[in-house]
């Protein structure tokens, strides 16, 4: 059975070069594909028809208990020749219905193909989960097969509509499985339906789940609108999916579920009364139809009703009856759809008010036609009156729902009528139709099916020989499919409900004003179209409240939040501790009134540069602080981190405006305000009680010894860094990387990995000579901006502060330094060199690509954690290794060292990328712009703009 | 030196609340610069806090002072990660509002526009004109198989009712 599944998804995949090389062609080829579905269930037919299973289980998903369970049965088994046999006859059609070279036909093919696929996945399935699978692949497959004409509105409504009423559906059915295999243990149908189910309110929701999902699939009341709509199909489609296959789906469920559930409380009554309301509904619906194609939508509609009462009422006799209709409903009316293809390809019309004289005209197709509607009607000696005798004996002590089945068997005859009239008769006053010539491939599938309607109606003992078993999962059956039962009930009935029909269809003009006045709501897309309407109108409703567009507004939630829920838990705990040390230095208070005073006339400054040197004064007053509680390695990196950005600031300020523009939020100033002390508030108490609420002992009292004992470092903060949790660096330098391929990609327009800024050949502003040249880019500075107090300092310094950043990077595992210190310290010598002597400066200084040196950082630093893993040491784990060379002696080197190298390299990299984007760059920029005159240019043309 | 049951002192508790307090005012603002400014101060305040979570000492330098007088190095070690993120983010940031600048003039965040007209919508009790939203099969003349007709009369077939 695996090797079925896997023949439609190759055939599938195939389906596409297919089409392009041979045209509808292609077809005839991957008609194979379910035509060996078919031939293998035909082969099976014996196993089956003893009440054997053909059983096949592949290991899937090992963790989540998945398996590939497949299981034919008799159920599974008549399913399996429907979707084969009917996919490929109608596959065969396909390939004539589309003219070559018609738009989307390999889609279309690869699509159907990988539908029967999922169908065939759906009948075998004996684990729910996996038939639940297939069930949503044939729901998107469906999906893509009414929207098949991507480009009418018409088509992308009809598929969004179905694709949105069976998935609601299946999703709910997942529920109902779920709900089911948990309390059971397992999700095999075999073995939930002899397991002993839960009882009560949990069974009822979960069936209840699982019914909803069936109707959905069905198209049963009150999901019945957007089987109609779907006739947007092209017709193959309808005929295979609307009709044999995948609408047979929610039947299939139902039926498989039947023998173990049809006892279950609201099952019975649900199934009884939505079938025959959908039946009474879309027989009553289908008089009323001009188009021939929807005329047969709505009898699939009453006729899916018809089969979800009698497959749900979980009887023998009704369960035998009900497959029986289940293939005599497959056989008539894909047929049928078929015919309606023919005349709509011939005539270019189905609306039977067009149509005149067919009947005589083409005999062949009448006749067709007449053997798949009289089955449709129930008349004998087709399997439709087999199965539908079957039916009204099985129903024989519930009067109530035998009125209701004759009442709609009435209205089938009175449509089947109908569509015989409208297809075939002669209208007065319409010119007779010529469809021109009919080729084999297209009437020979529904002469096919209608013919097997023909032969199955006869060979009834065979029928009710092969399909007992499954009746008899309900218990021994006490009536057989027969064509003759003598003079019985359900004979007379018949007869009933086909002269009711016939004379509904006599009295179809004094009817048709009822008709057109008696609207059942069960047709109309009306209700579904008023619930997404009710649901957008939701949705925006939601979105405009919650989503107002306003970043202050987005970040003032936030920060309430955060203010409120800590702050209510710091009040209702009172954590609070009895006596607080106002300082452990006096030094501390003196800073901390520097930095608070900084801060808040840093909320009041209206011009950008005091702001940020304020901001700067709180930053440095920080590192102050961090040497007072014991930190030097933070000091120094933040006092470094500081002057960075003060010169980064002063790249893009000199753009800016000087000033920030006037503030329209002068109203909301005072709610700021608020929400800025209640969460800073917030944090002073958490501050205040986290400090010292520590219950255990800290985990770094042991990171001293350790430093030593493993990182062989005595700096215990860089060891912690590039040893002990080097995973938070590595995942740092990730940011960093990212961060200066952010600010490369917002300032370059073009590629930032192009040749690096050359110095032009000096020209007008040369050097005069004998000038001594300090920076070799000093002179492409215009003589306005050169400073040469800096470019002889810069000349004089570079290289010591280079050389210093090493020792800082060297020996930050024993003192104070590191990685992020010595690249900071580099990466301010550059920011000296640009200042100096402008971007061409930086490039002579760096001849290297910032995206190199970032890439090389993060490389080593990655590198350096292989290669701990591949000697067998956990990744990142650092060893000593002791060496010694002539002159230098004996020393050892610490391979952490190694990851604190790609550390500086990062830094390096993001303070290079940072200068050649926001200096060298911006230079760029300010001289296209045709005022610069290249270097550190103080732009204020933004002011007040 | 502070014991446990005492907890950090007063002088740095005021410093984080008011670098927060600082710090989120300017985070609500519109302007780019200031909310970058505002991002700088709450992220001084916060590391402060973090740097609170372990105790004061010496220099976390072994050799230079006992192991027990030592200041605790993991928060060191979690703030020095922070302060240079803070650098990638300021960055960023700058990058940010001079793209801003340059494209718009100023460097302030307007609403966005798409959600203003949500709330335009909300307002007047519209329907988004989605593409599958406004109508039906019913307003669509065609319902007809589009590839298989030979002959089409326009306009005459029919659509459901």
């Amino acid at each position: 059975m695996l090797v079925l599944l896997i023949l439609h998804l190759v055939a599938a995949l195939a389906a596409p070069p297919l089409v392009r090389w041979w045209g509808p062609r292609a077809c005839y080829l991957l008609a194979l594909a379910p035509a060996a579905a078919f031939g293998w269930a035909l082969a099976r037919t014996p196993a089956v028809a003893d009440g054997g299973a053909v059983v096949e289980t592949y290991p899937w998903i090992r963790q989540l208990g998945l398996e590939v369970a497949l299981r034919a049965t008799t159920l599974s088994w008549l399913m399996t020749l429907l979707v084969g046999g009917v996919g490929a006859l109608v596959l065969v059609y396909s390939g004539r219905y589309f003219a070559p070279g018609s738009l989307g036909l390999a889609r279309f093919a690869a699509v159907l193909v990988a539908f029967a696929g999922a169908m065939l996945g759906l009948v075998l399935a004996d684990d729910l989960l996996l038939l639940y699978v297939c069930w949503e692949l044939t729901t998107i497959f469906s999906y893509l097969l009414i929207g098949h004409s991507t480009e009418r509105r018409s088509s992308r409504w009809a598929a969004a509509q179905a694709l949105t009423v069976t998935t609601l559906g299946g999703l709910a059915m997942l529920v109902g499985f779920v709900m089911l295999g948990t309390r059971a243990g397992t999700y095999r149908w075999s073995e939930l339906a002899t397991a002993s189910l839960p009882g009560g309110a949990y069974l009822v929701t979960a069936v209840s789940l699982i019914l909803v999902g069936a109707l959905a699939k069905s198209a049963v009341f009150p999901f019945t609108s957007w089987l109609p709509v779907a006739m947007a199909a092209p017709t193959p489609v309808s005929a295979y999916l609307h009709a044999a296959a995948m609408v047979k789906a929610g039947v299939y469920l139902i039926g498989l579920l039947a023998p173990a559930l049809a006892t279950v409380g609201p099952w019975r009554p649900v199934v009884t009364v939505a079938g025959l309301a959908t039946m009474v509904a879309g027989g009553w619906a289908a008089l009323r139809q001009t188009d021939l194609k929807l005329l047969l939508a709505y009898g699939t509609v009453s006729q899916l009703g018809l089969l979800v009462v009698v497959v749900g009422a979980g009887t023998p006799d009704a369960a035998l009856a009900g497959v029986a209709m289940l293939l005599a409903h497959a056989l008539f009316k894909a047929a049928l759809f078929l015919v309606v293809g023919i005349l709509d390809h011939g005539a270019g019309t189905r609306d039977l008010r067009e149509l005149s004289g067919l009947g005589r005209r083409e005999p062949l197709l009448a006749a067709v036609a007449v053997l798949a509607a009289a089955s449709m009607a129930g008349l004998p000696p087709l399997v439709g009156f087999v199965a539908k005798e079957a039916v009204l004996a099985a129903f024989l002590d519930r009067p109530v729902v035998l009125a209701a089945l004759v009442a709609g068997t009435a209205l089938t005859v009175a449509y089947s009528a109908r569509f015989m009239w409208g297809a075939f008769g002669d209208r007065p006053g319409v010119a007779p139709t010529d469809i021109g010539r009919i080729s084999v491939p297209l009437l020979g599938p529904p002469a096919l099916l209608a013919g097997a309607g023909l032969v199955a109606g006869p060979a009834a003992g065979v029928l009710d020989h092969v399909l007992r078993p499954y009746a008899e999962l309900f218990g021994p059956a006490a009536k057989d499919l027969a064509l003759w039962h003598g003079l019985s009930p359900a004979l007379g009935l018949s007869a009933v409900a086909v002269a009711g029909g016939a004379a509904l269809f006599a009295v179809r003009g004094p009817l048709a004003p009822v008709l057109a006045r008696l609207h059942v709501p069960v047709g109309g897309n009306q209700g579904y179209e008023w619930i997404t309407r009710r649901f957008d109108r939701l949705a925006i409703e939601v979105t405009a409240v919650t989503q107002r567009g306003s970043l202050p507004q987005y970040l003032g939630t936030i920060l309430i939040a955060l203010a409120v829920v800590p702050g209510a838990a710091l009040l209702t705990a009172r954590p609070w501790r009895e006596r607080i040390s106002p300082w452990d230095n006096p030094l501390q208070v003196v800073v901390v009134t520097v930095v608070a005073v900084a801060a808040v006339l840093a909320v009041g400054a209206r011009r950008r540069l005091t702001a940020m040197l304020l901001v700067g004064v709180t930053g440095y007053g920080s590192a102050l602080l961090f040497v007072l509680y014991g930190a030097p390695d933070l000091a120094l990196t933040q006092f470094l981190v500081e002057t960075a950005t003060i010169a980064v600031f002063v790249l893009v300020l000199r753009r800016l405006p000087q000033r920030f523009s006037a503030r329209p939020l002068r109203r909301s100033r005072w709610v700021r305000r608020a929400i800025g002390l209640a969460v800073g508030v917030v944090a002073a108490g958490l501050a205040l009680v986290a400090g010292g609420a520590r219950t255990a002992p800290t985990i770094s009292d042991a990171f001293p010894d350790l430093a030593v004992t493993e990182g062989y470092g005595r700096n215990v903060a860089n060891v912690t860094l590039v040893d002990i949790r080097a995973w938070d660096t590595m995942g740092e330098l990730a940011v960093l990387v990212v961060a200066a391929t952010g600010v490369a990609s917002l300032v370059f327009q073009r590629s930032r990995t192009g040749p690096r800024p050359r110095r032009p050949e000096p020209t007008g502003r040369v050097n005069r000579p004998g000038r001594p040249v300090w920076l070799r880019g000093g002179p492409t500075l215009s003589e306005r901006r050169r400073a040469i107090v800096l470019e002889v300092v810069t000349r004089l310094i570079f290289h010591t502060v280079a050389l210093f950043s090493l020792f800082l990077l060297f020996s930050g595992h024993n003192a104070p330094g590191g990685g992020f210190a010595g690249g900071l310290v580099a990466g301010l010598a550059l920011v000296v060199r640009y200042l100096a002597g402008g971007r061409y400066e930086l490039a002579e200084a760096a001849p290297v690509g910032a995206g190199t040196v970032l890439g090389a950082g993060l490389a080593v630093s990655v590198g350096t954690g292989v290669v701990a893993l591949l000697t067998g040491a956990p990744v990142l784990s650092s060893t000593k290794i002791n060496l010694s060379l002539p002159l230098v002696g004996d020393f050892y080197v610490v391979t952490s060292i190694f990851f604190d190298v790609g550390v500086y390299l990062v830094v390096v990299g993001l303070a290079l990328d940072i200068l050649r984007s926001l200096g060298a760059e911006v230079d760029r920029h300010i001289e296209a712009a045709g005022r610069g005159d290249g270097g550190l240019v103080v732009d204020r043309t933004g002011e007040g703009r | 030196m502070t014991s446990a049951d005492v907890g950090p002192p007063l002088a740095l508790v005021l410093a984080v609340g008011v670098l927060v307090a600082c710090g989120v005012t300017l985070l609500l603002e519109r302007s780019l610069t200031r909310i970058l400014l505002g991002v700088i101060l709450l992220g001084n305040g916060v590391n402060l806090l973090i740097l609170l979570g372990g105790r004061p000492g010496a220099a976390p330098v072994v050799g230079t002072a006992p192991t027990a007088a030592m200041s605790d190095a993991l928060p060191q070690a979690m703030v020095l990660t922070a302060i240079v993120i803070t650098f990638g983010l300021t960055a960023f940031l700058l990058a940010v509002s001079y793209r801003s600048w340059y494209l718009t003039g100023d460097d302030e965040v307007p609403d966005d526009i798409e959600d203003r007209q949500i709330v335009r919508q909300a307002e007047r009790n519209e329907v988004a004109t989605a593409d599958l939203g406004g109508e039906g099969p019913d307003g669509d003349p065609e319902q007809v198989d589009p590839g298989p007709a030979r002959r089409r009369r326009a306009g005459d077939a029919d659509g459901p009712r």
